[in-house]
């Protein structure tokens, strides 16, 4: 780099001769700091969701790259939140890229002291034979002379997180299944 | 709400730049408080007698918006003779079996109106029977609570639109039951209830009654500081009325809004996972009066208003579960639905676990271990199940209570006795698959899926999917009876690439008709089994084979109703009972708060919002005798999913605990009563069970109260907000607030430990000394409160003892709801450790006097 070159690069100058007089902008940057860019621009994709935490339904931007979520902000064009997120809906992105999550299945043999791991599949057809077993061993047709035709030996505590669609089929499983115990976050 | 929907108070603070007044009523100082213009710190559960004190300002001072009330609230109704008030009863309503601890509301329903019908006369006969067989003690369960839930769309059904008197002058009609009733709720009674001046409740009190009226309205917003309680619903209930007596419903800035704490809740509610209700707010049948279909809809069906056509609901639900199956034949399948014998809920479930009548338990995206009051119970029934499944994004405290729950600590449960078998699933997160939520004011958003789940994680959708299918296989070629629901379900969704399509499950919630095309209003659903529709009040979100909860017309493209964003039930209106935005005549109240009005050139509704009312019914339409459903709705009642079309200012019907709100205090509390002889309320459901004694009330060892509530930033159970690193950096541990003064009382140290007891358990946090909660002076009495977060458990980054350990589970007897607010003791330091702590609180339980015979009564009456 020659000297002329390398004098007028100097901050201050740039300061005081260009139009950047309080320092806060152009004259500070760096060829670094000024190539940045943000993470949403060369998103391949920006996905319309919404905040899965309180119930006041904020919109969200998820921006994809390479099948990653890179980030989520809020989307301007609600009506409810117009771009807004609070300090949870903010930290979404961690919530769904968090390292902690688990995402294999855990198994717990009964009386064990430690978990095991065990393939979904196998998981799914346990999971099935313990509903089959436990919804006819707790089969109750009748009760003090009237017809109930159900089952209290399964219960289900959960979907106030979840989407409606999920609701409908729990609901609807459960109910064939003669199962009743069926409650949410907003029984409590 | 500035602390728990942070991005909904933007709308107060937008409301406050235009000259709105904002008052924030709560125990603590938050940062609503920070910008209200006033705080009103108020004790813990006595907010019944802080809006009974404002209902009894209206009344006496004659501030009711008067056309309104007697035009659209059953003001004018004359109640039974037979009926008798707590004025009469020193805090109980007539109909009280104290054996049962159960209300019969015979006594309190309408006179009958003065000219009856055939239909009338006869159900007159009925009631008359019923009213001997109650005062002979025959108590039938009929009447009671396990339906009320069930209205949430509307009132329990009445027999009457009744005698009216519109000068609102009968000694017995509800207006003058109402101003005798509320008189004992003065404004020196709220000193000593609630430790508000009443300098301060007058100032209250004006700002209330001065912003009503045709001009003005005002709002309420609430959670669970209501919802939290042994009288919950009565507290929303005032509120109620006083938001009626000023004319405040159904009109643009006012209302009563429930700010729910969950992304879908309210759609969990609508479409429920609850055990009293089917979708749409549809009962589950009661084995003792729901034999058949004709029986199961015979409450509603063809009474006035939209509930009136429930036939066509409920047939259309049960073809959507059993598809070809369901014909009329075989009463659409009505046999297959499972009935109930009274309160499944989940804490009487738990019971049931830990007594080993319920082996089987799916937790699906809920932390009860943490999240739950008296997380000892849930512990002790998740460790007497044969199997359990949990299904989360994170290890959370319920999946590893076998392992290092607080119990293992005591030695009270031990890893190898557990013989739970425990299966951990992984779920999918928010972006990771497509579907709707539904917000707190019923509008349903469609989320696209971003991207796919990692590893073994699914979707609800895909679980419940397959683990039909499986079932459904493994049981195939069953001929057993009780196999056949299952058999016969319509179970068949597409799927593209594994993964079930989302928007054909929101379709078949919507509704199809005879040719198979999507529906568009629930109006148009049949009772011949013709039309099939999973929740009806959600039909027409998928309108001209649309999905209409995906539309995202961005704000500034729209008027401030912003109708095409998102979808709402029902009908995509966005105020319900709107038609009360008009005066009788029609006309808008006022130019101010013009909404939805009569069109006579048109004739029909017009305005910004769709009108909440038979689209062309004029308002001068009185209804034929004998007028049936919708058709019976006369043009001055815009109350249209009620039977008598009014809104209720005293219920006749459907509460379990009292026509009209009382105060009482808290199962636990260290103060008397001031307003009655009665000291909790009456009809409290209570559990019994040694795991959940009750302090007793008005005890030294335990004089101080205790409450449980949310930081901005933290979630809930914590298992969505204690594992992120930036939400734990922002509060990293669990706290106790409390006053200067307790701080001094006890030698608590601000920064220190303190050790929180109550009769159930013991736990530490961190102390914070702080002017966010005050000393109350009620009379003679300091009240001391302790406040606490409860979002912390074993598990996460940010770790420590749960709040929520030390709530009784005492409930609401409308709704099966815990009580957040008890008593407890308040040490300096950390808390015994291992089986120190169970006989550190047993000798606090033997100090206090605690009956373990009868644990769940605490001992105040």
């Amino acid at each position: 780099m020659d000297i002329g070159k390398r004098i007028g690069s100097w901050p201050l100058l740039r300061q005081l001769t260009g139009r950047d007089l309080l320092g806060r902008g152009e004259a500070v940057q760096s060829p670094r700091s000024r190539d940045l860019t943000p993470r949403t621009v060369d998103a391949d994709d920006v996905v319309s969701s919404v905040c899965p935490f309180c119930a006041v339904g904020c919109a969200q931007k998820v921006f994809v790259k390479d099948g990653q979520v890179t980030q989520i902000e809020g989307d301007p064009a609600s009506p409810i939140s117009r771009g807004r997120l609070c300090p949870k809906g903010s930290a979404s992105k961690q919530l769904v890229t968090s390292p902690s999550r688990v995402t294999t299945v855990r198994y717990r043999r009964p009386h064990a002291t430690e978990w095991e791991d065990l393939d979904l599949d196998t998981a799914m057809d346990m999971i099935a034979d313990r509903v089959i077993k436990t919804r006819k061993e707790f089969w109750e047709w009748e009760a003090d002379g009237n017809r109930t035709r159900r089952t209290l030996g399964i219960a289900s505590l959960g979907g106030a997180t979840l989407d409606n669609e999920e609701n409908y089929l729990m609901k609807k499983l459960y109910t064939a299944m003669g199962a009743i115990q069926i409650e949410n976050q907003a029984r409590i | 709400m500035a602390e728990a929907h942070p991005v909904g108070f933007q709308w107060v603070m937008e409301a406050k730049k235009r000259g709105a007044t904002v008052i924030h009523v709560d125990p603590r100082f938050t940062r609503t408080s920070a910008v209200a213009d006033v705080h009103v710190p108020i004790r813990a559960g006595s907010d019944i007698a802080f809006l009974g004190a404002l209902v009894n300002h209206v009344l006496s001072n004659d501030l009711d918006f008067r056309e309104y009330v007697v035009a659209y609230t059953n003001a004018a109704n004359v109640i039974t003779e037979s009926y008798e008030d707590t004025e009469d009863l020193d805090g109980l309503f007539s109909g009280f079996d104290p054996e049962t601890g159960i209300y019969d509301p015979v006594t309190w329903r309408y006179d009958p109106p003065e000219e009856m019908n055939a239909e009338e006369r006869e159900r007159a006969g009925e009631l008359e029977q019923e009213e001997r067989e109650s005062t002979a003690g025959d108590h039938q369960q009929s009447h009671q609570a396990a339906r009320s839930e069930s209205h949430g769309s509307g009132g329990a059904p009445v027999s009457w639109k009744g005698r009216r008197d519109e000068t609102l002058q009968h000694p017995r009609c509800v207006f003058q039951i109402l101003k005798r009733h509320f008189a004992r709720y003065t404004p020196e009674m709220v000193e000593e209830v609630c430790g508000i001046k009443p300098d301060q409740f007058r100032e209250v009190a004006e700002a209330l009654t001065s912003n009503s009226g045709r001009d003005r309205t005002t709002a309420f917003c609430y959670a669970v500081g209501w919802a939290h309680h042994s009288v919950g619903a009565q507290m929303i209930r005032t509120a109620s009325i006083l938001q009626l007596l000023l004319g405040n419903i159904g009109r643009p800035g006012g209302g009563i809004m429930a700010l729910r704490g969950h992304a879908s809740i309210q759609g969990s509610t609508d479409i429920p996972t609850l055990f009293n209700i089917l979708p749409g707010y549809l009962p589950m049948p009661h084995a003792d009066q729901h034999a058949s279909l004709d029986e199961w809809v015979r409450g509603d069906e063809g009474k006035a208003g939209f509930w009136g056509n429930v036939r066509s609901y409920a047939v259309s639900l049960l073809k959507a579960y059993w598809g070809d199956a369901a014909t009329a034949d075989n009463d659409f399948c009505y046999d297959y639905l499972p009935r109930v014998t009274g309160d499944h809920s989940t804490y009487t479930t738990v019971k049931g676990m830990i007594e080993g009548s319920c082996k089987g338990y799916f937790l699906v995206g809920e932390n009860p271990a943490v999240g739950s009051a008296n997380g000892k119970m849930q512990r002790l029934g998740m460790a007497n199940l044969d199997w359990l499944v949990v299904r989360d994004l994170q290890m959370i405290e319920s999946a590893t209570f076998w392992k290092d729950g607080p119990e293992i600590e005591t030695g009270e449960l031990v890893t190898e006795d557990i013989g739970t078998e425990v299966f951990f699933l992984p779920a999918a997160s928010h972006v990771e698959k497509a579907g709707s939520f539904t917000q707190t004011q019923r509008m349903l958003q469609w989320r696209d899926k971003a991207v796919d789940p990692p590893g073994d994680c699914r979707s609800e959708l895909d679980f419940y999917y397959e683990l039909g299918q499986r079932i459904r296989d493994k049981l195939a070629g069953s001929t057993d009876e009780m196999d056949r629901p299952l058999l016969d379900l319509a179970w068949d969704y597409p799927a593209h690439d594994g993964e079930v399509d989302g928007q054909a499950v929101l379709r078949e919630i919507n509704g199809t008709g005879p040719d198979g095309a999507a529906l568009s209003a629930y109006t148009e659903l049949k009772p011949d089994g013709s039309t099939s529709c999973g929740c009806w009040i959600y039909c027409g979100v998928y309108a001209d084979e649309v999905n209409q909860a995906r539309r995202r017309k961005p704000h500034w493209e729209q008027d401030h109703v912003a109708s095409e964003w998102g979808w709402v039930w029902p009908a995509n209106r966005r105020i319900l009972y709107n038609r009360a935005s008009a005066a009788p005549d029609g006309t808008p109240w006022s130019e101010r708060k013009k909404y939805v009005w009569w069109d006579a050139e048109q004739g029909k509704w017009v305005g910004s919002d769709v009108p909440d009312f038979v689209a062309d019914r004029a308002p001068d339409h009185v209804p034929e005798d004998g007028a049936k459903g919708p058709d019976a709705i006369g043009g001055q009642d815009p109350f249209v999913m009620q039977t008598d079309g009014k809104a209720w200012l005293f219920a006749p019907l459907g509460l379990a605990d009292g026509p009209m709100p009382a105060h009482y205090e808290p199962p636990e509390s260290p103060v008397h009563n001031p307003l009655y002889g009665q000291q909790n309320n009456p009809a409290r459901r209570k559990l019994d069970h040694p795991s959940n004694p009750i302090n007793p009330s008005w005890s030294e060892v335990f004089p101080y109260v205790f409450t449980t509530y949310r930081l901005t930033e933290h979630h809930t159970a914590g298992a969505m907000s204690r594992t992120l690193p930036y939400l734990t950096e922002l509060q990293p541990e669990p706290f106790c607030e409390v006053s200067p003064r307790l701080a001094a009382e006890r030698g608590l140290e601000h920064g220190g430990w303190a050790t929180i007891v109550t009769a159930r358990t013991a736990i530490e946090a961190r102390v914070l000394v702080t002017e966010r909660l005050r000393s109350l002076r009620l009379g003679e009495q300091f009240v001391e409160q302790v406040g606490l977060p409860y979002h912390w458990g074993g598990n996460g980054i940010s770790r420590g003892d749960s709040a929520n350990d030390l709530v009784n589970v005492t409930m609401d007897p409308n709704v099966y709801i815990q009580d957040k607010v008890g008593t407890c003791d308040i040490r300096p330091g950390r808390r015994p450790r291992g089986r120190d702590l169970t006989a550190y609180v047993e000798d606090y339980r033997r100090r206090a006097g605690v009956d373990m015979e009868h644990p769940e009564e605490g001992g105040a009456e």
